[in-house]
């Protein structure tokens, strides 16, 4: 990160990193997790649910930083971050 | 096919399951429909009041927002169409222990429900009311309502709406409310504070939600899909605590004024009633 003053604790911050689950048969398909991860962790998959929604799957693991967007905006209580 | 989905765990309970009935998931909402975020955030805020559960109760008028009560796993209350608001003040007054919550539509606040809407401000009952306006009636199809901003399609202006609209906010500021907080639905974290702001506050509190009906106003309105009226509400809105609720007036595909507009304290109906007995 390109940072314009480095900052005191810099060297103690820890990033913090998250681990995805899926509640697969409650997903609607809707996307909202994948447009709005900060992180582009999330991205559609070409699988079917039960319902015959696309679920999303963790194209880039090591990027999620835990913030819980995706699971504040998931309509269906469907995902969520595990902080690891 | 889980196991082919990659990188992610497959799980069967969510977080925040505890305060869900299970067994009515999935909900019967659209995809991408603004009131399932909405609910999530309801559900998030209720996690870090640490109110006792027991006492908050959950009232709900008909329409798809009106089943949020349902879908909480909380006391609550579907009640007919445009009565949440009696409901609740009978539930207040009866036991002023509870904390009680209305979450209902716009058409059931604003349309039936007007008369208990406005009263219930006037006499500052210690409410809080989640107003989900997605301006139109969901439920039945898409008909016009009163937030339906003049010129919109419904299936019931099919030419344009030649109604002026409630403003939401100047309504409630107008009536009595002592907390008028309006957000969008994708603005998840500042409607979790303002959610947690008005249960804390004692008076009548309003939020107001706009929020995506893709399936009927967006459809008529051409606004694109789910994500795309999300995105262009959220676009559209410019955060300005504060505002005179009478300036926050929404016309179509103008902009949307959001925010803290009026945080004022004043006697609750409660209040008064026993100092009158006194
Ligand atoms: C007395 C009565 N009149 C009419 C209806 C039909 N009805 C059901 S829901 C609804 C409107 C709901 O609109 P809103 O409150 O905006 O909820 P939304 O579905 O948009 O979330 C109406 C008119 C009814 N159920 N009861
Ligand atoms: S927790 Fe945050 S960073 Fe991780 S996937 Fe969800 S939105 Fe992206
Ligand atoms: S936000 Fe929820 S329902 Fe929508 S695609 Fe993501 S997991 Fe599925
Ligand atoms: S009809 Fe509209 S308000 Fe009702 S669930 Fe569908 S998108 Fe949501
Ligand atoms: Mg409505």
């Amino acid at each position: 990160m390109k940072l314009w003053r480095k900052p005191l604790d810099q060297d103690r911050v820890v990033v913090p990193h998250g681990e995805i689950h899926l509640i697969l048969e409650r997903c609607k398909g809707c996307q909202l997790c994948v447009t709005y991860c900060p992180r582009s962790v999330l991205e559609m998959s070409n699988l079917f649910n039960a319902k015959g929604y696309h679920p999303p799957q963790v194209g880039f693991p090591g990027r999620c930083v835990a913030c819980g967007l995706c699971a504040m905006l998931c309509p269906e209580f469907a995902i969520y971050v595990v902080e690891v | 096919m889980a196991e082919e989905l990659t990188n992610l765990l497959i799980s069967e309970h969510h977080p925040m399951d505890s305060l869900l009935r299970q067994d009515r998931l999935p909900h019967i909402w659209c995809s991408g429909c603004g009131l399932g975020t909405v609910l999530t955030c309801f559900v998030s805020a209720l996690q870090k009041l640490e109110l006792d559960l027991n006492k908050v109760v959950i009232v709900s008028g008909i329409g798809c927002t009106g089943r949020a009560a349902g879908y909480l796993n909380l006391d609550g209350f579907h009640t007919t169409h445009g009565r949440a608001i009696p409901f609740a003040t009978g539930l207040k007054l009866g036991n002023p222990e509870l904390k009680v919550v209305v979450i209902s539509g716009d058409g059931d606040l604003m349309a039936i429900g007007g008369n208990h809407f406005i009263h219930a401000a006037r006499r500052n009952m210690d409410l809080t009311v989640l107003c989900v306006n997605n301006f139109n009636y969901g439920m039945t199809s898409g008909q016009v309502g009163p937030t339906t901003p003049t010129d919109a399609r419904t299936s019931t202006s099919p030419y344009g709406n030649a109604e002026h609209p409630f403003n939401v906010p100047y309504l409630a500021a107008a009536t009595g409310a002592t907390y008028v907080a309006r957000w969008t639905a994708l603005h998840v974290r500042r409607l979790e504070r303002s959610l947690i702001e008005a249960m804390n506050k004692r008076g009548f509190s309003l939020v107001e939600v706009i929020s995506p009906c893709p399936t009927y106003y967006g459809r008529w309105n051409k606004m694109g899909d789910a994500l795309e009226q999300m995105k262009q509400y959220h676009d559209h809105s410019i955060i300005r605590h504060r505002t005179d609720p009478a300036e926050a007036d929404i016309s179509l595909g103008g902009e949307i004024i959001v925010g803290r507009f009026v945080d004022e304290d004043k006697p609750t109906f409660c209040d008064l009633q026993r100092e009158a007995v006194q």
